[in-house]
């Protein structure tokens, strides 16, 4: 028999993806099982961030993968990239958004539009996860709008002074660098790579989150910072950078919501196989099986989704509306997954020995992050009808 | 140096197997397959090894083309190239019939060290090991729980029973079956899957070996595959509670054999 992706795969997408591919899929799985599964509820529950994963997942190749070899990657098909997002994500959204971080919003960027000197500086130093990085683009004030933001990039003789503050910042008191974007006199937006330990730059964290606990939530405060002009990025101008780094990490959740739909959907199908009521299980009634056909199907749907959504990022013909359909709908379907896992689990659903309300609450951040769930909504809507709605 | 590792593909741990309908093996049909778990053990020891000592990890396996999802995983996972033996004249063999093809094969190889696991989980012979060391007329040394490496011999610990060990050393070349357990195997890294296909896979058949044909002539043959049969009897013991009680004990240590 051909080699089989691990986990639900109703409609033999199997047969649709390389060897390479499925040989991906099998170690980010495998991964996941043996060294998130065991740890991560104690991690969520203590609201901390496990990493230990880190030199690990640099070993395997998550940080950077979807980058050529020559930078420290591992040249990584989108699809393969998809596929290792969804099953870091069928552990914990906070493993997946780390990885997502790193990989779209931190090394694409200085792939995308930094300078020879700055690629050969921070590149394979990420890849190793030696260096943590974070992307400073929503401000307190700033968050569906990022045209508005107020961070400011001053001319300071032959550098930059960044003032401002950022918010929402994962990875963000843990990161050596972050990619922060801030207009200039002229109101265009740059892009800068700003060192940990900069005058002027802290990164205070966020305490009090009920979602994504084992993930660093920072804010980013720019006290009149100096940059050199040799960290600002040469190749971003205007808002079209940091939005083509939304686009590719919206890419990885669309993947990473399967992941955590699947996990939803894995423990309600065994719950409801073992749980007995009235004499025999309860994946015998109707009203269950319902329930479970219905994430099933959804899931199904969700992957055939992405797996065209990576064939076309392949081909380069992918547009970003496409990306905001499978986002908003990836996601959306993961937090049903969730509410309707829990169901079937009863009053066992609540507690953290099942990864339910876990999940549950890592997705209504997701729902929200990287453009809400009403953004894409928009985005789609003016797609189809020429029309913008967004003010 | 040179270490060779052989791998046996065996049905996933967890699979659900059917009998095929001739009772001389499992149905093979929509079954998934993995490397035998000891065999896994002995790859990750010569990865190791390499890491640490430099050289060269060849893969050998032998069976039909699925066997070649073995190999490849190897290679992800660092083995540096793999010999696949193939052919429809070798499809029942017995342990004495695989160590003649394995030993034409790796004399060609020249291994300093060949590593195989301790036994595989379907048959669970653990023979090829031992057979294949005295046909390359090298030493071996079986159920190896450690290894250390130094100035052309090899110091192992080896498992005897009872909880005890012994430590033994040997002058290379040698072959080692590796017991399970002996280290964490790796998983494939995305680099190295990415890296897998450029690797080399040598396809290896009957007429590319120097070696005739009565050599794996199967001198012992499965004769049926059966899950064990369950045979039910009840016993009604009569008598009063003392004699039934006696007799039941009796029945229980001489009869069942449970205590």
């Amino acid at each position: 028999m051909s080699r089989q992706l691990r986990g639900p795969d109703y409609l033999a997408l199997s047969d649709l993806l390389t060897e390479e591919e499925i040989l991906i899929q099998h170690t980010a799985h495998d991964f996941v099982t043996a060294e998130v599964l065991p740890i991560i509820t104690k991690h969520f529950r203590d609201g901390t961030f496990p990493a230990t994963l880190v030199p690990q997942m640099a070993q395997l190749g998550f940080l950077g993968s979807a980058l050529p070899p020559e930078v420290g990657g591992a040249g990584l098909s989108a699809v393969g990239y998809g596929l290792v997002s969804q099953e870091l994500e069928r552990g914990d959204s906070a493993i997946r958004s780390f990885v997502s971080v790193q990989n779209s919003l931190v090394m694409f960027p200085i792939f995308t539009f930094g300078s020879e000197d700055q690629k050969e500086r921070w590149l394979k130093p990420l890849a190793r996860g030696e260096v943590i990085g974070c992307f400073g683009l929503t401000e307190p004030d700033v968050g569906s709008n990022p045209a508005a933001m107020q961070t400011r990039a001053r001319r300071d003789g032959d550098g930059w002074v960044l003032s401002g503050a950022k918010m929402w910042i994962t990875n963000g008191s843990i990161a050596d660098i972050a990619i922060v974007w801030a207009k200039d006199e002229e109101d265009t937006v740059r892009g800068f790579i700003v060192e940990r330990g900069s005058p002027g730059f802290s990164a205070p964290d966020m305490t009090g989150k009920l979602s994504l606990r084992a993930s660093v939530t920072s804010e980013l405060l720019l006290d009149e910072v100096p940059v050199a002009e040799s960290s600002r990025l040469p190749g971003a101008a205007g808002l079209g950078g940091p939005l083509n780094c939304l686009t590719e990490a919206r890419y990885g959740i669309a993947w990473g919501a399967i992941g955590a739909a699947v996990a939803c959907y894995e423990a309600a199908l065994e719950y409801a196989g073992e749980r007995t009521q009235f004499g025999r299980p309860i994946s015998g009634f109707q009203l269950t099986q319902e329930k479970l056909v219905w994430m099933l199907t959804e899931i199904t749907k969700a992957q055939l989704l992405v797996l065209q959504l990576g064939r076309l990022k392949e081909q380069g013909k992918l547009r970003f509306q496409q990306v905001s359909l499978a986002k908003r709908n990836n996601v959306w379907m993961a937090r049903v997954c969730a509410r309707l896992a829990r169901e079937i689990h009863g009053a066992n659903g609540i507690m953290d020995e099942y990864p339910l309300m876990r999940h549950m609450m890592n997705l209504e951040s997701v729902y929200t992050y990287e453009g809400t769930h009403e953004m894409h909504t928009l985005i789609l809507g003016e797609d189809i009808t020429g029309q913008p709605a967004f003010t | 140096m040179r270490i060779c590792v052989l791998i046996k593909q065996l049905p996933d741990t967890g699979s659900a197997l059917k009998i095929r309908a001739d009772e001389l093996w499992v149905d093979e049909d929509n079954l998934v397959f993995s490397a035998n778990e000891s065999d896994s053990y002995a790859l990750e020891e010569a990865l190791l090894m390499k890491e640490a000592q430099g050289g060269e990890v060849v893969v050998v396996s032998l069976g039909p083309e699925r066997v070649g999802q073995v190999l490849k995983d190897a290679l992800a996972k660092g083995a540096d190239r793999a010999i696949h033996l193939h052919d429809p004249a070798w499809e029942v063999l017995d342990s004495l019939g695989l160590a003649r093809i394995m030993a034409a094969v790796l004399k060609e190889e020249q291994c300093d060290l060949i590593f195989t696991g301790l036994q595989s989980d379907d048959t669970g012979d653990g023979q090829l090991g031992p057979m294949l060391a005295e046909l390359l007329d090298m030493p071996h040394v079986t159920l190896v729980v450690e290894t250390e490496l130094s100035d052309g011999r090899i110091k192992v610990k080896q498992e005897l029973e009872g909880g005890w060990f012994q430590y033994v050393t040997a002058q290379l070349p040698v072959l080692l079956t590796i017991q399970s357990g002996i280290n964490k195997p790796r998983y494939a890294s995305l680099r190295g899957i990415m890296a897998m296909k450029h690797k080399e896979i040598k396809a290896v058949g009957a007429g590319d070996l120097d070696l005739p044909a009565d050599q794996w002539v199967a001198g012992r043959t499965l004769q049926r595959l059966y899950v064990p049969e369950k045979t039910k009897e009840t016993v009604f013991l009569e008598g009063s509670p003392q004699e039934v009680g006696a007799a039941l004990v009796d029945h229980l240590v001489n009869t069942a054999k449970v205590f």
